[in-house]
């Protein structure tokens, strides 16, 4: 404890900031280390503080109150708008579809993780703020693909004609699967997609029904899922509006893993 | 904390937090309660109107700029006003940068000085305790503090060795420290 003892002095002038050269040098070193004499800082300033509100003078000028929210006004209106919007959206653009579905993955097995925290959390606030932001910025990053008011462009080669087109995105470990399909046909009605799971073992497991929008286009987001299922490949068959537990055959669409 | 305490800190953290939102009517909220004692301080350590006013207006803008500074004031803003206003006017008598970055500078002081009054009674009581201290240690904790001396320098003045210096100062601290020790 002697390393203390010699660094007490020190400390008290370091507070005032009246140390210097070498003793100031070897104390920040010390102090990077020792939590104890970080605190006793703290207490030290305090202590400095006490001479700094025994000084009495005279009020300032009245023209400094105005003198500081004038400066103040100045800067809160040159200072451009926080909105972090704009860079999102340019990164977003960078990103292929690889790095855009496991963005969509987590974000939907966050939300799925989140639904009861969200709950629990309602009473801490700024918890809570937070959580609320992260959440809206990953629902603003799912926005484009989720939307149904959101523009869906298939690419492809020219002088062929778009052709149904499905990508699901899975996430095993959090059973999460987002679901993206373009250019479906439309169905008579009463009738549905329906979404599998093809196992590498057993039944196809139901991955969610789904209807087409007047463009082709359809998500399904985070279907309830058995744990931990292995997917070998996906399909779609058309069923009653309702869904089927088993597949009607033929199946339309089919792929498996990248 | 007694409850008169406690009203004084959520007080300041209200306007603090209005402030994060742009409020400018809580800076000026938090202008009324400390301007003082920025003021004072500054003032005592420059000498001149026109310098102090300036140090005024760079802490309270400084203030706004960074409201999560609260935190580094540990719940009592007038005492953390006081250093970092007692921090600028030295830097700016001996004419040099800032030593530390505002966000490190942590201060934690016993008693709560929010209310004008509360803070007139402290200011007195702290004067009475160095009134009653040893004229060399009083004088060694002013040159520190308030002309921004260096240890080396204060015995270099004074004519006594640096080890008796820094107990010296050491000491002057730890007696404002007992005295508000409840």
């Amino acid at each position: 404890m002697t390393d203390h003892e010699q660094f007490a002095d020190d400390l008290a002038l370091y507070a005032l900031d009246a140390l210097t050269g070498e003793d100031r040098a070897k104390l920040e070193q010390h102090l990077a280390t020792c939590p104890a004499c970080k605190l006793e800082l703290e207490q030290l300033r305090g202590d400095g503080a006490l001479l700094a509100l025994s000084t009495m003078g005279p009020k300032p000028p009245l023209r400094s109150r105005q003198r500081l929210l004038e400066a103040v006004t100045k800067e809160t209106s040159a200072s451009p708008t926080p909105a972090s919007a704009t860079p999102r959206r340019s990164w977003w653009g960078f990103l292929g579809w690889a790095a855009t579905a496991a963005v969509i993955v987590f974000a939907a097995s966050l939300w799925k993780e989140n639904a009861a925290l969200r709950q629990s959390l309602a009473s801490s606030t700024s918890q809570a703020a937070q959580t609320t932001r992260e959440l809206e910025d990953l629902r603003r990053i799912a926005a484009p693909i989720i939307d149904p008011e959101a523009q869906r462009v298939t690419l492809v080669a020219l002088k062929t004609a778009p052709q149904p087109q499905g990508k699901a995105f899975y996430l095993r470990n959090r059973s999460s699967l987002v679901f993206v399909a373009n250019n479906m046909p439309t169905l008579p009605p009463q009738k549905a997609y329906e979404l599998w799971l093809i196992p590498s073992q057993g039944a196809p497991i139901p991955a969610g029904v789904f209807k087409p929008d007047a463009h082709g286009s359809a998500t399904v987001v985070n279907p309830p899922l058995p744990a931990g299922a292995a997917a070998k490949a996906f399909a779609i068959t058309v069923e009653n509006e309702s869904g089927s537990a088993t597949p009607t055959m033929p199946i339309l669409m089919m792929g498996a893993g990248e | 904390m007694s409850s008169l305490e406690r009203h004084g800190v959520s007080q300041d953290l209200a306007a603090v937090t209005a402030m994060k939102s742009g409020d400018q009517s809580a800076l000026a909220e938090l202008y009324d309660r400390y301007s003082s004692v920025v003021y004072a301080v500054a003032l005592r350590v420059l000498g001149d109107t026109g310098a102090a006013e300036d140090i005024l207006q760079e802490v309270f803008l400084q203030l706004w700029r960074n409201p999560s500074v609260f935190d580094a004031a540990r719940g009592n803003l007038g005492a953390w006003l006081a250093v970092i206003a007692r921090n600028r006017a030295i830097d700016a008598l001996r004419r040099r940068k800032p030593e530390t970055d505002i966000q490190d500078v942590i201060v934690s002081v016993a008693p709560d000085l929010a209310g004008e009054a509360d803070r007139s009674r402290a200011a007195e009581r702290i004067r009475g305790v160095l009134g009653a201290m040893p004229a060399p240690q009083r004088s060694a904790l002013e040159m520190a503090y308030f002309e921004g001396m260096s240890h080396s320098e204060i015995a270099g003045k004074t004519g006594e060795p640096l080890g008796t210096i820094k107990t010296r100062i050491r000491a002057g601290l730890m007696t404002l420290r007992k005295a508000f020790q409840t």
